[in-house]
């Protein structure tokens, strides 16, 4: 495992995203400008509930849906 | 004078005074989504769950901020899933967004041109969110067997189309829609096609237990008066459904007496 990483490389919704090694999802968030805002997160297709995303490391190669409530019938 | 009692519509365990449950897309904006659904009356109201803009304005409204979960029940829905495995996923994601609230609106639409449920999928679909603990309000085509074999699997309430999604067709088989109520003990809600006041009564009519629409308030040249005549003809078709309507006849039936006329 290579500790020279610049960055992180993971796909968020659906798009390439680079981080700065190190972040944990709660670090994502509040970069995202979506800390406190009601949003939810799934990574590799499972959730990652409210509680636990300060203690979720984020990885090379993760896929990473933040979602929200939106108008819909 | 006979005092008219109403009773509530019971779903998964939770009463609800309002039989008009409304959808909150395609409004010109959340002012208008906000008063268009107060004056609907509704007490449960319909979102979707999407992706996040990366990069939006952080203190852009947010939908929940007009539609409290504290004034309503708010439903998930999986519109514009076309898998078993992403609707359960929405599913998921919608549960986590509510902090736990496990009642959902299970779709899972065929094709882009008819948004004609997949019931083969919806099957896969809500088996699973059954055993993962959701309570599932389920979308599905008027075919009275497919409708019992959701009921059996436990959905709690069984919501077949009258047309097709935003058609603004009215209810197109009410003879199917009536074999489902009939046969069903969880509530029956009369989902898409809906296009005017009339339709929604006739869905009441009928005896389904309730109405869930969008585009017809939401599309109406006025959506508050829109709002305002689809809570009155719910109201309208569930009082016609309970005072039982007279006996068709083939011919006339003076409404004034024969007897004493001058002519006679």
């Amino acid at each position: 495992m290579s500790t020279f990483n610049e960055s992180t490389q993971l796909t968020l919704n659906g798009e390439p995203y680079a981080i700065a090694p190190g972040l944990t999802a709660a670090d994502l968030v509040e970069q995202l400008g979506l800390g406190g805002r009601r949003i939810a997160v799934e990574i590799n297709e499972q959730i990652v509930p409210k509680s636990q995303l300060a203690a979720t490391s984020l990885a090379d190669g993760d896929q990473i849906e933040v979602v929200h409530a939106i108008g819909g019938g | 004078m006979t005092q008219l009692t109403n009773t509530p519509l019971t779903i998964a365990g939770r009463n609800f005074n309002s039989r008009l449950l409304v959808g909150t897309g395609k409004y010109k904006d959340f002012t208008e989504t906000g008063a268009a659904i107060a004056q609907s009356g509704a007490e449960i109201v319909t979102f979707a769950v999407r992706r996040t803009n990366l990069g939006q304005d952080a203190d852009a409204p947010n939908l929940l901020d007009v539609i409290s979960p504290q004034r309503y029940t708010l439903l998930p829905n999986t519109a514009g899933c076309y898998t078993a495995k992403d609707a359960v996923r929405t599913c998921r994601l919608a549960r986590e967004l509510l902090d736990g609230h496990n009642l959902v609106k299970l779709e899972v639409l065929g094709d882009d041109h008819t948004l004609y449920p997949n019931v083969v999928e919806t099957l896969k679909a809500a088996e699973t969110l059954l055993t993962d603990g959701f309570d599932v309000m389920v979308y599905t085509s008027d075919d009275p067997i497919v409708a019992r074999e959701l009921e059996a699997m436990g959905c709690c309430a069984i919501m077949p189309l009258g047309s097709l999604i935003g058609s603004g067709h009215g209810i197109q088989n009410p003879h199917n829609v009536r074999l489902i109520v009939e046969q069903s003990s969880v509530p029956v809600l009369v989902d898409a096609g809906i296009g005017t006041a009339s339709d929604a009564a006739m869905a009441m009519e009928l005896g389904c237990d309730g109405v869930l629409l969008n585009t017809a308030i939401a599309y109406a040249r006025d959506p508050l008066r829109m709002a305002n005549a689809m809570k009155l003809a719910v109201e309208a078709g569930r009082d016609a459904f309970l005072a039982g309507r007279m006996p068709r006849r083939q011919s006339a039936d003076p409404s004034s007496p024969f007897a004493g006329r001058i002519n006679g």
